[in-house]
């Protein structure tokens, strides 16, 4: 490819933000002044455009250092990589963490989402926006779902620099949200992931017990808790019997399909094609969701060893984790982690004198819901824009870099490790024949303690709900996030089991309970729903694309209607998801309109 | 005589079209077995020289077992799969996409779509006066051709012709996301400061019209574009030796615009700048 670049050159900023990534030009082929050796030889090429996978990391450099991406940083960047301009454009602008156009160093990204609206993120906006005003030097941005419910309502500031600095304001109030932009360095700490864990420390927890009782920046303290206790099993099992345990505990995704995780294991380890690549999905963009940030920031060496134990099983050599760029505490722990197991032998070339090798990625998301679905996850780490691509093939032939790929998320990770410690069938033994083992629950809205919580499979949506203080007038109960579906609260013995959430017609998705008493108004909420699904659409797909648009669009108009006034925008609401789900191409637009169907199927929002 | 590759032989995969027993070479597409089959599947983004990308969804079909409907233009028929491809659900869905694009764009100058719209029963005005639509003006920003965001349904194809499917200029991609999606160079920019070098390979793939050649645009503005009264040859292009097939779009004794045929081994439908706009010349008669 001949590749055209324009006269827009990088600041010194710029350059120095991408160099520390990619390390400097080496000549004017990628960008540095021209030599006269520069004439009688050529770089780029093929071993350039197979670092593509850089083009991500190197727009977060520049966007974390200046703010946003100058058409001089975006040219020399794709120099370096060897990226045409125009897709890397492409790519730039499908993130909503990304400006192309100038904006403040400082961008205070406040949640509008589902738990942060009902808890007020409406006037939260507002007072923030009155407070700083025009020249305050901080752009406030209204976004999706930080991943904070269980402190709703809840507010993220980024201020570019070196190094870029983040800091959290949740439960954000207008002062401490403007503090918190204003001076992100003297802003107060957020609380332990602990605190996000309403059982932490109680007895017969499994997937969160060193919540809050380990030190998640130290491997000692993970060892000394049990830590690498199940890779040392697994390398005693062998990749087979790995899989075999994993199979016989009857473990099915968490991240909402459900698949069977022995199988997609199986399936990738016995595929001739090399390599083999893992990927953990830590992109849980889902509203609502907030589990797998805990376990990132509340015990992050036991996500570092799942992944250890299923590369292994598959015989992978690289592993990614791809984390929303929502998460900068989950971000930095995470790569502490992986930076503390690779300093002690137990990432790299020889782990534990196994002969087996194997180095862990931290990729960070940048601000796209869509990124959570697993092919689009390939697309993004690749350097491409985060779209889903069409199955078949499927990842487990033709994954990331078209290789054949596992990609589990984090919580279905985690379970390998009790799998391996207890044995499967002792795993096998909680939860029910369908759903085995032990499920954990994001629980939010209006319930007196939010949080995470750890159930065997089989307990009830009332069960749930009654440990976390649910409060009185409860009104309905979304389940399963904004792709999931609302029930009402006469339907709390709901088993909350794959094949009892299935039977009652609804879903478990990715483990969203989120809680609304009669205070919140319905048709808002479906609203923002809607709005939310319009705003991830991808675009790529003409049901998804133009879809989400009418259906916002239909429940804009027939807010505040009920009865027959409603009764032909409904029709046309149901018409149109119908054909999302059934033609969309991937869960995006096949699910965006099954909160709003179970709201009107079930709630009788309009009646 | 266009000469046809023959390829190696390939096995035969039998599966159920329509209820009917049918066998099409392995690797076909079910959309090419129903073509084989006299089947009519409407489809807008699919393109005869182009690797199917699936995004307009409105070749759906219905395959036994799968949950979803899947687009025909790229789901690979299997042995023993059971199709079916003009059902209920298959109607449902084509007639909503039908109808979700024709509410957002301009399909005027898009062939065929108009007797699909009748076909499904397709009510675009449906969605009301307000329903958001692509309303934006052509950008006419130089000589060669014009780019009318108002009738683009984002197929991709002209975004996979420039890149590596055939022109391996990269000049075009698609950027923003979800219904702000648009086709565009770096930057957003004028065509004249980007990448393009005017090949016009985008313009011999777009279906609607969005990208058209600007003697057409201005024709069409002017009220005396008239496909009926044009010829079409085909002729081999004087530039070089390669050999590239043109045909020569005339209306009124004056060349319209130029194109090149699909199942041309040479070109694929694929020219240069000098093929497809080089040919004011041959007119300039003093």
């Amino acid at each position: 490819m001949d590749l055209h670049f324009g006269d827009s050159k990088p600041t010194d900023e710029e350059r120095a933000a991408v160099d520390a990534l990619l390390g400097p030009a080496e000549s004017s082929w990628e960008g540095a002044d021209r030599s006269d050796a520069d004439l009688r030889w050529a770089r780029g090429g093929r071993a350039a455009r197979d670092r593509r996978d850089l083009l991500l990391p190197g727009l977060h450099a520049l966007n974390d250092r200046v703010g946003w991406i100058s058409e001089g940083a975006l040219d020399y960047l794709c120099r370096r990589l060897t990226v045409p301009p125009a897709e890397a454009y492409g790519v730039a602008t499908f993130y909503a963490m990304f400006s192309v156009r100038p904006r403040p160093a400082t961008v205070l990204h406040v949640c509008t989402d589902l738990a942060c609206t009902a808890a007020g993120a409406g006037e939260l906006c507002a007072g923030i926006e009155a407070r700083l005003g025009p020249g305050s030097g901080v752009g406030v941005e209204r976004g999706p779902c930080l991943g904070l419910c269980e402190r709703a309502p809840a507010a993220l500031a980024i201020r570019a620099g070196d190094p870029v600095r983040t800091a959290v304001s949740a439960p954000a109030t207008v002062e401490a949200a403007v503090a918190a932009a204003t001076a992100p360095d003297a802003a107060p700490g957020e609380p332990p992931a602990a605190a996000a864990v309403p059982q932490a420390g109680q007895e017969g927890l499994v997937l969160l017990r060193r919540v809050g009782v380990v030190d998640p920046a130290s491997l000692d303290d993970y060892r000394a808790h049990g830590g690498y206790t199940a890779l040392r099993r697994a390398f005693e099992l062998g990749p087979a019997g790995v899989i075999r345990e994993v199979t016989d505990s009857g473990l099915v995704g968490r991240g909402g399909a459900a698949f069977p995780t022995g199988r997609k294991w199986q399936a990738t380890a016995s595929h001739p094609d090399r390599p083999h690549y893992l990927v953990c999905n830590a992109d849980e963009s889902e509203p609502g969701t907030f589990k797998d940030r805990v376990l990132m920031e509340g015990d992050p060496f036991a996500l570092v060893e799942a992944i250890t134990i299923a590369s292994y099983a598959i015989s992978a050599q690289r592993a990614f984790v791809y984390i929303r760029g929502e998460y900068p505490r989950a971000v930095d722990r995470m790569r502490h982690a992986v930076d503390q197991a690779r300093a002690r032998g137990l990432l790299g070339g020889d782990i534990l004198g196994q002969g087996y090798s194997l180095d862990i990625e931290i990729r960070r998301g940048a601000g796209a819901y869509i990124c959570g679905e697993e092919t689009a996850l390939f697309n993004s780490i690749e350097g491409y824009r985060g779209e889903p691509r069409s199955k078949p093939p499927f990842p487990v032939d033709q994954g990331l870099f078209g290789r054949p790929t596992v990609e589990n998320n984090v919580e279905t990770l985690v379970n390998v490790l009790p799998i391996l410690t207890l044995g499967a069938p002792a795993y096998a033994a909680t939860g029910t024949a369908g759903s085995t083992g032990p499920k954990l629950f994001c629980v939010s809205g209006s319930v007196a303690r939010p949080g995470v919580y750890e159930v065997p499979f089989g307990a009830t949506l009332g069960e749930v709900l009654e440990q976390a203080g649910v409060r009185p007038r409860l009104r309905a109960v979304l389940l399963g996030g904004a792709a999931g579906g609302f029930v009402r609260p006469d339907e709390l013995d709901l088993p909350l089991t794959f094949e009892g959430t299935r039977e009652a017609g609804t879903t478990l998705g990715s483990g969203v309970v989120l809680a609304f008493d009669d205070t919140v108004p319905l048709p808002r909420l479906l609203l923002r729903i809607a709005e939310f699904f319009r705003e991830e659409s991808c675009g790529q797909c003409v049901p998804c694309r133009v879809g989400t648009v009418r259906q916002e669009e239909a429940l804009r108009r027939i807010a505040g209607r009920t009865g027959a006034g409603a009764a032909d925008d409904i029709a046309l609401l149901r018409e149109v998801g119908r054909a999302m789900r059934d033609a969309s191409i991937c869960g995006l637009g096949q699910t965006a309109w099954n909160a709003v169907e179970s709201a009107i199927d079930r709630l009788g929002a309009y009646e | 005589m266009t000469a046809i590759p023959i390829g190696v032989p390939r096995r035969l995969v039998e599966f159920t079209l329509d209820g009917r027993e049918t066998r099409v070479p392995e690797g076909s597409t079910v959309l090419d077995a129903c073509r084989a089959a006299g089947t009519d599947v409407p489809t807008l983004c699919e393109g005869d020289t182009l690797r199917p990308k699936n995004a307009c969804r409105v070749c759906v079909v219905e395959v036994e077992g799968s949950r979803t409907l899947q687009p025909a233009c790229s789901r690979r028929a299997e042995p023993g799969m059971v199709v079916r491809t003009d059902t209920e659900r298959t109607r449902h869905s084509r007639k909503v996409v039908l109808e979700l694009l024709a509410s957002s764009v301009d399909l005027s100058t898009t062939p065929r779509v108009a007797g699909w719209i009748k076909e499904y029963e397709a009510k675009p005005d449906r969605f009301g006066p307000d329903a958001a639509r692509l309303n934006e003006e052509p950008r006419v920003d130089n000589e060669l051709y014009v780019r009318d965001y108002g009738k683009c349904i984002l197929c991709y194809k002209c975004v996979d012709a420039c890149g590596d499917q055939w022109q391996n200029t990269f000049a075009i991609a698609v950027a923003g996301r979800g219904f702000d999606a648009r086709i565009a160079v770096e930057h957003d920019a004028p065509l004249t400061d980007s990448a393009c070098v005017y090949c016009g390979n985008c313009v011999e793939v777009c279906p609607t019209g969005a990208l058209s050649f600007k003697s057409e645009f201005d024709m069409r503005a002017a009220g005396t574009w008239d496909e009926s009264k044009q010829t079409e040859t085909t002729t081999v292009c004087a530039y070089c030796g390669v050999g590239c097939n043109l045909t020569l779009h005339v209306q009124d004794n004056e060349i319209v615009k130029v194109t090149s045929p699909h199942d041309s081994p040479v070109t694929h439908g694929n020219l240069c700048i000098k093929g497809r706009f080089g040919y004011q010349h041959v007119q300039n008669r003093g």
